[in-house]
This record gives C-alpha cells, structure tokens and sequence, in this order.
C-alpha cells in the first residue's frame, strides 16, 4: 500500500528515510518513535541483542498494524522498520513514523503501532550479557 | 502424516534446530499437537505457552492442521 512503509532488514535503520516517507503537505505534524539499545537489563550490562525473525509473517504482521493504524487513526502515512541481527549498545532496533494533518492522531498511531508490534510481530531478541545470554521474555 | 515445523526463539535453541518434521494424523487440533510435540520434546515443557502460526497466520487451539501446512512455533515475541 502506498501510504504504507514495512521493512525487516540486516541493514542499519535509516531514520531519515522513516521521515522523508512519511512527510507530506497535508500533515501538520510527524510522531516518531525510536527504539534504541541500552546498556542495562535489571542492573545487568547488556553487551548485545541479537535480533531474530519468521521475516514472512513477521512482515505480514507489521501490515496488518500499519494498515489498522491507516483505518483507525485519522492518519496520512505510517513506517514501520525493524532490523534483525547482532546491534549494539545505541544502535536502533526499531523505527515508527507516523503523519497526520493533526498531532493527536499521530501520537495515538504510533503509540499503538509500537505496543502492537510488541505483542504480536514474531521477533524475538536475544540478550548477551558478560556472563551469559537469554531470550527476552522467554521464561515464564 | 508429516508436517513441517519452524521453530524460533527459546524453543529453537532447546530443540536444536530451527526446522524439524513431525508424524500426526490428519484433523489433528493445534492443542493436541502441542500436546504431542511436548511429549517428543519434554524440555519444552515450562515454555509450553507458545502460540502456533499456520502458513503465516496465527491459529487458535481448535484449528484443524491439514496436510502441507506449515506450522511455526512462536514464542512469547520480544521485538521492538
């Protein structure tokens, strides 16, 4: 769809293209969100995540929330990027841009794009720590 | 019947591979093949929360798996 951008790729996150996407001259305002790697789980030092995805369906489900987010918020345009593989500390796992004429639309867009993305897009990551490694959100 | 499974995450690691084939008879429920698959691999037990997709979509319990479905293992999912 046109007003929708989905991508799942090794290549780092281009923050610039979300933008560029997403802008237009009907929108008053442009929400984006930017997930970024930290250096701390639970007082732990992370060293790095590593990122792995079902990329077919992984895609598929990032659709399904851009094109809901299209019918349900009074949005123009919507990306939704996410990187697989080894990042680092500061690097960024996940881009959402989201236009509207209006910024309340926006915000609600892309909050609800992020919160969905984490509950149903199959990607998961890994945390590697000095001393170990886990699968985040794995154990019950 | 064989049906192919995809695994990822936590349940990829135990298993120790990421694909892997298994036998049930056809019109077998997503909760018996659970079931099944956790009886074959008894380690998955504390994770036995995953959900299953069939052909890329999400599947409830009482789906009927048919010949040549793909069947994923999806962990609880951590992205973003």
């Amino acid at each position: 769809m046109e007003n929708t951008s989905i991508h799942v790729t090794t290549e780092k996150l281009n923050l610039q293209a979300c933008y560029d996407f997403v802008q237009d001259a009907s929108c008053g305002g442009i929400a984006l969100f930017v997930g970024t790697v930290r250096n701390l789980t639970k007082s732990k030092e992370v060293t790095l995540l590593d990122f792995s995805t079902y990329k077919p369906m992984a895609i598929k489900e990032m659709q399904k929330i851009a094109d809901k987010a299209l019918v349900d918020f009074d949005i123009l345009k919507i990306a939704i990027h996410h990187a697989e593989g080894e990042l680092q500390v500061g690097h960024i796992p996940v881009i959402i841009a989201v236009s509207s004429a209006h910024r309340k639309a926006a915000f609600d867009a892309c909050q609800y794009a992020i919160d969905t993305l984490k509950e149903t897009v199959p990607i998961w990551k890994k945390e590697h720590f000095v001393d170990g490694e886990v699968w985040v959100n794995a154990h019950p | 019947m064989q049906i192919k499974l995809l695994l990822f995450g936590i349940v990829k690691d135990i298993v120790g591979k990421n694909t892997t084939e298994l036998e049930i008879i056809p019109n077998t429920t997503i909760t018996d093949f659970k079931s099944i698959l956790i009886e074959q691999y008894p380690k998955l037990v504390p994770y036995k929360n995953f959900s299953v997709a069939v052909n890329e979509n999400y599947v409830d319990d009482t789906y009927l798996i048919k010949a040549n479905d793909v069947i994923a293992i999806i962990p609880p999912v951590s992205g973003g």
